[in-house]
C-alpha cells in the first residue's frame, strides 16, 4: 500500500470492496435436493412432501382450536362480565363493592411451556376480536424491573414508544408523560374511548368496527407467572390497584403449575387487591391423544411412521417435555426423514396419483422396488414363472405394483376402523391388557401380529366373559365406527355386526314369556354371576369363577346368549386376524412407512455430552484419520492436544496442578517425537509445547471441564465427576 | 369528643363534613388540623404518620386535603421507580404542565429543589402546599439523601411547605445512619369493633333498611374478630355473604326484624367462610355462584384442590432428585445411595449439631453434578444424559419448583436466571451462584415435603426411605 503522504505515521486503508459472488442463499427445497443422487425426483418427492405437510398442519391447527375453545369461550365470558361490572358499579351494590379489585383470570395450562404461546396468541386474537381492543401480553424476560414491565404495557397500548434513549433526538412530546406511567395510561384510556364512541373517527385500525362497548377493559396478560419476579410483580399490583376506579383492568395470568403458586409469591396485602377465578386447560396428554388420532390414526394421510418411530415420539413426550408441539415437530422431522432418505416415496401420496405415478417409474426405481424386503418376500411367494416375469420385465411389474398399492391403501382403510373396534372392546376390561390408551394398542399391532400375543389372549378370555349390556354397548359403538366405511370388507363387517347386536337385543325379548324354561333359567343365573362379577376387578377372583365356568360349561348345556356372544367373539377375531396384519408383511410397505427411528433418536434427543466426550476420547470418530485409529484406551500423541490433555486430566483429582500437567504433557509429546528428553534442551523446546499446552487448557475451561480456582495457587478445579 | 375543637381558618362546615364522612377518626383529624395551624400560616415541616394498613391513613389525609382544598400533591412510592418520577409528580401538581420541562433526564434532589425554588419565585404559596408520600418505607431504598431532604425540603426550598409521609413502619426503622430532622410522629391505632362496625354498615345495600345491614355486619363481626381485624377483609367478607344473609328475606321466610331466624341460617355458613379467611383462594365471583348454586362450599375447596402438578416422567425423578439432594447431608449420599454402603448406623454419622430437623433448617444450596448423580441412582432406568434432561431443569427452574442460586444474595431472590432450563423455570429448582452460573450452578429445591410426596408417590417411589431426617 502507498500513500500520497510524505509524513511518516499510521493510515488506514480500506479493504478495496471484493467483487462479491453472487451467493445464492439456499432454500429448503434445495438442502433437500443436496445430497441425493436424482435431482429430479428428489424435487418431486419435496413437493409431495410439501403438500402433504401442509395438510396435516391444517388438521393439528383444527385440533387445536376445537381443543381450547371451550376454556377460550368461559375466558370471554368472565372477561366480559366483569367489563360490565366495572360498568355497573354506581349501581349494583355487588359490583360497588368489588370495585377495588381486579379480576384476575388466573389461566392454568400445564407444565409444556413450549405449547403456550400458541394458546396465548389464539386467545388475545379471540379477545381483540370480541371483546377489546385493548389487549397487551408481556413476557417475564422482558420485565426484569417495573419500571420495563410499566413502560412495556405502555407502548404496546397505546403503540408509541416511551424509550427515552431511544428518542433523544426526536420529539418530547412523549418524553413529559412517559414517567407517570399509568396516569398517562388513564389519559390515554380516556380519549380513546371517547374517540371510539363516535365524537371522531377512530384514528386506531381497531376501532373501525365499533362494536366494543362504552368502556372496552384493558386485558394485560402475563404469560409466565412462574417466571416473573415477586417483587416486580407486587409491585406492578400495588400501582394498578391505584387506578381501579378509572381504569377497567383485568389480568390474565398464564400459570403452569398450580394456582398455589400466586400465593407463595404474593403476600396476602396483595392478592386482597385480586379478585381470581380459576381456569383449568384440558391436560396435554389428552392433547396429545387427539392429535395422534387425527394424524395418524388415519388412512387419510398416507404416510405412516413405524412403530418404533412413534415409541420414540410418545417416549419424548411422556418422559421429558410433555409437549405437544415438539410431538408434531417431530412427526414433521419423520416426514421429510423419510421423504429424503426413501427414494421411493415418491408413491407415498394419494391412490390416484400413486397409481399414475407407478406407469413414470424409470427403470432404476423399478430396480429398487425389487430389491425392497417386503417385495422379496412377496415374490417368493409366487408361482416360478410369475417369479420370472416379475424380475425381467418393467411393465408386468408397474401393472403389480399399481395392484400392490391399491391393496395397500385398502389395508389402511380397514386398519384403522378395526383397530378402533377392538379398543373400544378391550379397553374396558380390568387391567387393560391391551393398554387403556390407543396408541399402545396401535404400536403392539405395528410391532407384531396382535393376535399372537398373550395379552390378546387373556383379553379374549374376559371378552367372553363379558355381561350382555357391556357387549352390547360395545357392539353398538363398533358399529358406529364402522358405519362410515367404505370398502367391501368393512361394510360386511358392518352388516355382520349390526345382525349379532340386533340378535342379541332380541334375545331379550325372548327371554321374558319363557322365563320358567330350565333353558333360559340357567342363563339368567350365569348372567347373574356374570353381573356380580364385572363389579369385582379381582383377578384372583376372576380366575377362579373362570374356572368354574370352564367345569360348568362341559357339564351344563350351554344358553343361547353364550352361544351368541361366543359366536360374536369368533366374529371378531375374525376380523382382527383379516385386518390388523402388522405392515411389514404388506408388500411395498416401505412406501409408506417412516422406520428410522435410530436418526429420529439421534435427531430429537440429543446427547452433548457424551458426544463430547466420544469426540475427545477417540478422537478418531470424528476425525478419521487412520494414525489416531489403533488406540485401545493408551494416549496417544498424534492426537491433538486437546485430547491428551484431556485424558491426562483425566487421571487428576479434584484439583490439579497446572505444572504437573504440563510435564506429564511434554513427556507424551517427546515421547511420540522420539527424543530422548534431553535434560539442557528441555528448556527452551518448551515453549511452543507450553503454549499448546495452554491453549489446550483454556479449550477444555471452555468447554467446562475445569476451571480457575483461588483454592491453590497455580492449580485449576476439575468440574466433572471421577476425580480421586 | 363532646365539644368539636375550634380550628381557625378553615370553613366551620366544611369541617363538620369532613368529620362525617370521615368516621372514628375525629381525633386524629382534629390533632392534623391543629398541626396544620390555619392555612396562610407556616407549618412543621415534615409529619410523619403511621398505623396499620387500613386504618384510614391515606384516606384521612387525602380526604382532609381534598375537602379544605389545600393545595397538595399526592404521591404514591410504589410507583416511583426513579426519584424523577417523584420529583415530576409534585412539580405537575403544584405548578402546572409546563413545569416538568426543565427537569433534567436523571435529576437529583439538587435540581429538584432548584426548580422548585425558580417556579416558587414565580407562583409564591399564599397557603402551605402539602406534599403527600403515601407507602414512604420505599423511600429507604431510593437514593441516600432523598429521605432527610424531604424530611427539611421547607428549609431547602424556602416555602410554606410541609411533606407528610404515611408508612405502616414506625419511625425507628426509618431513621438513617448520619441522623436526621426528626419530624413530628402522628399514630393511627386500630379500629376498635365498635369503630369497625360503625364503618362497615357504611356501605348498606340499597334495597334493604340499614338497620338490617348493621345487623348483618354485627353477626359479621361477632364470629370474624377474633380471627381478623382488617377492614378491608372485612368488607370483602361483608360483601361475599351478604347475599346470603338476604336469601330468607327473598324467599319470603322471614322478615327483617326476624333476627334470630337470619343468623340460624347465616352462622353455618360464616363457620366455613372462617377457614378460608385471609386465602382468597375463590374469588368473589365464584363464591357467590356456588352459593346461588345451593352446593356445599366445602366441595369449592379453592387453591388446594388444583396444587396437583403434572410432570413429564424424568421431571419427577428430577425434582425426587433435587429434593433429595437438598434436604440430605452430603455425607450421607453413599448411605442412601450405595449399593454395598457397608454398615454405617445412624449414630455413627448423626452428629450433635444435626439432630436438629434439616426439614426444619430449609432446603440448603447443591452442585448439578450431585443432583444428576441422585437422579441417576435413583431412576429405575437407565437414561441417557441427553439435552432433554438438561433442558428439563431449565424448565422446573422457570416453574419456581427449583431456585438458582447466587453466592452474594443468597438470601435474596435469584438475580440471574440460568439456563438448565426448566426445573428451574418452573421454580421447582433454585439455582445459586454468581461468577459460577455456568461451571458449577447452585440450586435449591422450592417444593414442600407434602409436594413431593404426591409426585413420589405417582412414580411408586417411597421418598421417605431415603429421607435422612425420617430414618
Amino acid at each position: 500500500m502507498t500513500t500520497s503522504s510524505i509524513s511518516k505515521g499510521c493510515f488506514v486503508f480500506k479493504p478495496s470492496v471484493p467483487t462479491r459472488k453472487k451467493k445464492k442463499t439456499l432454500d429448503a427445497e434445495d438442502y433437500f435436493v443436496n445430497g441425493s443422487d436424482d435431482c429430479k425426483d428428489s424435487k418431486l418427492r419435496f413437493r409431495i412432501c410439501l403438500d402433504l405437510w401442509e395438510d396435516m398442519k391444517s388438521e393439528t391447527e383444527s385440533v387445536q382450536d376445537d381443543l381450547n375453545k371451550k376454556i377460550l369461550d368461559s375466558l370471554l365470558e368472565f372477561a366480559k362480565k366483569s367489563a360490565s361490572s366495572f360498568m355497573s358499579r354506581e349501581e349494583d351494590w355487588a359490583s360497588r363493592m368489588r370495585a377495588s379489585e381486579i379480576p384476575v383470570a388466573a389461566l392454568v395450562l400445564g407444565v409444556n411451556l413450549t405449547d403456550h404461546n400458541m394458546t396465548f396468541q389464539s386467545l388475545s386474537d379471540r379477545l381483540q376480536h370480541s371483546v377489546t381492543p385493548f389487549v397487551v401480553s408481556v413476557q417475564a424476560k422482558e420485565c426484569a424491573a417495573v419500571k420495563y414491565l410499566l413502560q412495556k404495557v405502555l407502548q404496546r397500548l397505546t403503540g408509541v414508544s416511551m424509550d427515552k434513549d431511544e428518542e433523544e433526538t426526536s420529539t418530547d412530546l412523549p418524553q413529559k408523560s412517559a414517567h407517570c406511567f399509568l396516569r398517562s395510561l388513564c389519559d390515554w384510556y380516556k380519549t380513546a374511548c371517547k374517540n371510539s364512541s363516535g365524537i371522531s373517527p377512530g384514528k386506531k385500525r381497531s376501532f373501525s368496527q365499533m362494536d366494543f362497548s362504552a368502556n372496552p377493559p384493558i386485558i394485560v396478560i402475563l404469560k409466565d407467572l412462574e417466571a416473573f419476579s415477586a417483587h416486580v410483580l407486587h409491585a406492578f399490583i400495588l400501582i394498578c390497584s391505584q387506578y381501579t376506579q378509572q381504569l377497567p383492568l383485568l389480568f390474565i395470568f398464564g400459570i403452569a403449575t398450580s394456582l398455589s403458586t400466586v400465593q407463595r409469591m404474593l403476600p396476602h396485602s396483595v392478592t386482597s387487591m385480586l379478585s381470581i377465578k380459576l381456569f383449568q386447560a384440558s391436560s396435554c396428554t389428552k392433547h396429545l391423544a387427539t392429535v395422534i388420532d387425527k394424524l395418524v390414526l388415519t388412512p387419510k394421510f398416507p404416510f405412516k411412521p413405524s412403530g418404533k418411530v412413534l415409541q420414540v415420539l410418545v417416549g419424548l413426550f411422556l418422559y421429558h417435555d410433555f409437549s405437544v408441539h415438539n410431538f408434531i415437530k417431530g412427526l414433521q422431522f419423520c416426514l421429510l426423514e423419510h421423504f429424503h432418505s426413501q427414494p421411493l416415496s415418491v408413491l407415498c401420496c394419494k391412490k390416484q396419483e400413486a397409481v399414475v405415478r407407478t406407469q413414470q417409474l424409470s427403470h432404476q426405481e423399478m430396480e429398487k422396488i425389487r430389491q425392497l424386503p417386503s417385495f422379496m418376500r412377496f415374490v417368493e411367494e409366487q408361482e416360478p414363472q410369475e417369479q420370472v416375469e416379475l424380475l425381467t420385465s418393467d411393465e408386468h411389474l408397474k401393472e403389480l405394483c399399481q395392484k400392490l398399492l391399491k391393496g395397500l391403501h385398502r389395508y389402511h382403510k380397514n386398519f384403522f376402523p378395526i383397530l378402533r373396534c377392538l379398543h373400544v372392546l378391550t379397553s374396558t376390561l380390568p387391567k387393560y391388557p391391551l393398554g387403556k390408551q390407543i396408541r399402545e394398542l396401535h404400536v403392539t399391532c405395528l410391532e407384531r401380529n396382535v393376535w399372537e400375543t398373550e395379552e390378546y389372549e387373556s383379553a379374549v378370555q374376559l371378552l367372553r366373559i363379558l355381561a350382555r349390556d357391556e357387549l352390547l354397548t360395545a357392539l353398538q359403538k363398533c358399529v358406529e365406527i364402522l358405519l362410515p366405511g367404505k370398502t367391501k370388507e368393512l361394510r360386511d363387517a358392518l352388516k355382520q355386526l349390526q345382525d349379532l347386536k340386533d340378535r342379541l337385543e332380541q334375545l331379550d325379548a325372548y327371554a321374558h314369556p319363557l322365563a320358567l324354561d330350565r333353558h333360559v333359567e340357567g342363563r339368567a343365573d350365569d348372567c347373574f354371576s356374570e353381573n356380580g362379577l364385572q363389579k369385582k376387578t379381582d383377578l384372583f377372583q376372576l380366575q377362579k369363577t373362570l374356572l368354574q365356568m370352564k367345569d360348568s360349561r362341559r357339564t351344563k348345556e350351554r344358553s343361547p346368549f353364550e352361544l351368541l356372544r361366543n359366536e360374536t367373539i369368533e366374529y371378531i377375531h375374525s376380523l382382527v386376524k383379516m385386518h390388523l396384519t402388522r405392515p411389514e408383511s404388506q408388500p411395498l410397505y416401505e412406501v409408506c412407512y417412516c422406520t428410522s427411528s435410530g436418526t429420529l433418536r439421534h435427531h430429537l434427543n440429543a446427547t452433548p455430552r457424551t458426544s463430547l466426550q466420544m469426540a475427545l476420547t477417540h478422537p478418531y470418530c470424528y476425525l478419521q484419520n487412520e494414525a489416531l485409529r489403533n488406540e485401545t484406551g493408551a494416549i496417544s500423541s498424534a492426537a491433538p492436544d486437546i485430547c491428551i490433555v484431556y485424558k491426562l486430566h483425566l487421571e487428576c483429582g479434584r484439583l490439579i496442578n497446572l505444572y504437573d500437567w504440563l510435564e506429564a504433557y511434554s513427556t507424551v509429546v517427546i515421547a511420540a517425537e522420539g527424543e530422548d528428553p534431553d535434560p539442557s534442551e528441555k528448556e527452551n523446546v518448551d515453549e511452543i509445547r507450553h503454549a499448546c499446552f495452554i491453549r489446550a487448557v483454556s479449550e477444555l475451561e471452555f468447554l467446562g471441564f475445569v476451571k480457575s480456582t483461588k483454592q491453590k495457587t497455580d492449580h485449576v478445579a476439575r468440574l466433572t465427576w471421577g476425580g480421586c | 369528643m363532646s365539644v368539636p375543637l375550634h380550628h381557625p381558618g378553615y370553613d366551620e362546615d366544611r369541617v363538620q363534613l369532613l368529620m362525617e364522612k370521615l368516621p372514628c377518626r375525629e381525633t386524629q383529624i382534629g390533632t392534623l388540623l391543629a398541626l396544620m395551624g390555619e392555612p396562610e400560616q407556616y407549618c412543621y415541616p415534615s409529619i410523619f404518620i403511621y398505623g396499620h394498613r387500613a386504618t384510614g391513613k391515606s384516606h384521612v389525609t387525602q380526604g382532609l386535603l381534598r375537602e379544605l382544598e389545600l393545595p397538595h400533591a399526592v404521591v404514591s412510592c410504589v410507583e416511583c421507580v426513579s426519584a424523577g418520577i417523584l420529583f415530576e409528580q409534585v412539580l405537575l401538581a403544584f405548578f402546572g404542565s409546563s413545569s416538568t420541562d426543565s427537569l433534567p433526564r436523571n435529576p437529583f434532589l439538587s435540581d429538584f429543589v432548584r426548580i422548585y425554588r425558580q417556579l416558587c419565585g414565580q407562583f409564591p404559596a399564599t397557603q402551605t402546599r402539602y406534599i403527600v408520600l403515601d407507602k414512604a418505607e420505599l423511600l429507604r431504598d431510593m437514593d441516600a439523601n432523598l429521605l432527610p431532604g424531604f424530611l427539611r425540603l421547607q428549609e431547602l426550598v424556602e416555602d410554606n411547605l410541609t411533606v407528610i409521609l404515611l408508612s405502616e413502619i414506625v419511625w425507628d426503622k426509618f431513621r438513617p445512619n448520619t441522623g436526621c430532622y426528626e419530624p413530628l410522629l402522628l399514630h393511627f391505632p386500630n379500629y376498635s369493633k365498635v369503630e369497625l362496625q360503625q364503618i362497615l354498615a357504611w356501605d348498606t345495600h340499597p334495597s334493604y333498611s340499614p338497620e338490617l345491614y348493621s345487623s348483618y355486619i354485627n353477626i359479621l363481626l361477632g364470629v370474624f374478630f377474633s380471627v381478623c381485624r382488617d377492614l378491608r377483609e372485612l368488607r370483602h367478607l361483608a360483601a361475599l355473604n351478604f347475599q346470603k344473609f338476604c336469601e330468607p328475606l327473598e324467599a319470603g321466610e322471614a322478615k327483617e326484624k326476624d333476627s334470630h331466624k337470619l343468623w340460624r341460617n347465616i352462622e353455618p355458613h360464616l363457620k366455613k367462610a372462617m377457614q378460608t379467611v385471609y386465602l382468597r383462594d375463590v374469588c368473589s365471583v365464584q363464591w357467590e355462584e356456588a352459593q346461588s348454586e345451593e352446593r356445599e362450599v366445602a366441595d369449592l375447596k379453592g387453591f388446594s384442590v388444583h396444587d396437583h402438578v403434572e410432570l413429564p416422567y424424568y421431571s419427577k425423578y428430577l425434582l425426587i432428585a433435587a429434593y433429595l439432594a437438598s434436604y440430605n447431608p452430603a455425607r450421607t449420599d453413599r448411605r442412601f445411595f450405595l449399593k454395598h454402603h457397608g454398615k454405617i448406623k445412624k449414630t455413627n454419622f448423626l452428629k450433635k449439631h444435626e439432630k436438629t430437623s434439616n426439614h426444619l433448617l430449609g432446603p440448603k444450596p447443591f452442585p448439578l453434578d450431585r443432583l444428576l448423580a441422585i437422579f441417576y441412582s435413583v431412576v429405575d432406568s437407565r437414561v441417557a444424559p441427553t439435552a432433554s434432561v438438561f433442558a428439563q431443569i431449565s424448565s422446573l427452574v422457570t416453574l419456581q419448583l427449583l431456585t438458582l442460586m447466587s453466592h452474594d444474595d443468597q438470601l435474596d431472590a435469584p438475580k440471574y436466571k440460568c439456563a438448565i432450563s426448566s426445573l428451574v423455570t418452573l421454580q421447582l429448582l433454585t439455582l445459586m451462584s454468581h461468577d459460577d452460573q455456568l461451571d458449577a450452578p447452585k440450586y435449591k429445591c422450592a417444593v414442600s415435603l407434602d409436594f413431593i410426596r404426591a409426585i413420589s408417590r405417582t412414580v411408586g417411589f417411597d421418598i421417605l426411605r431415603y429421607l435422612y431426617d425420617f430414618l
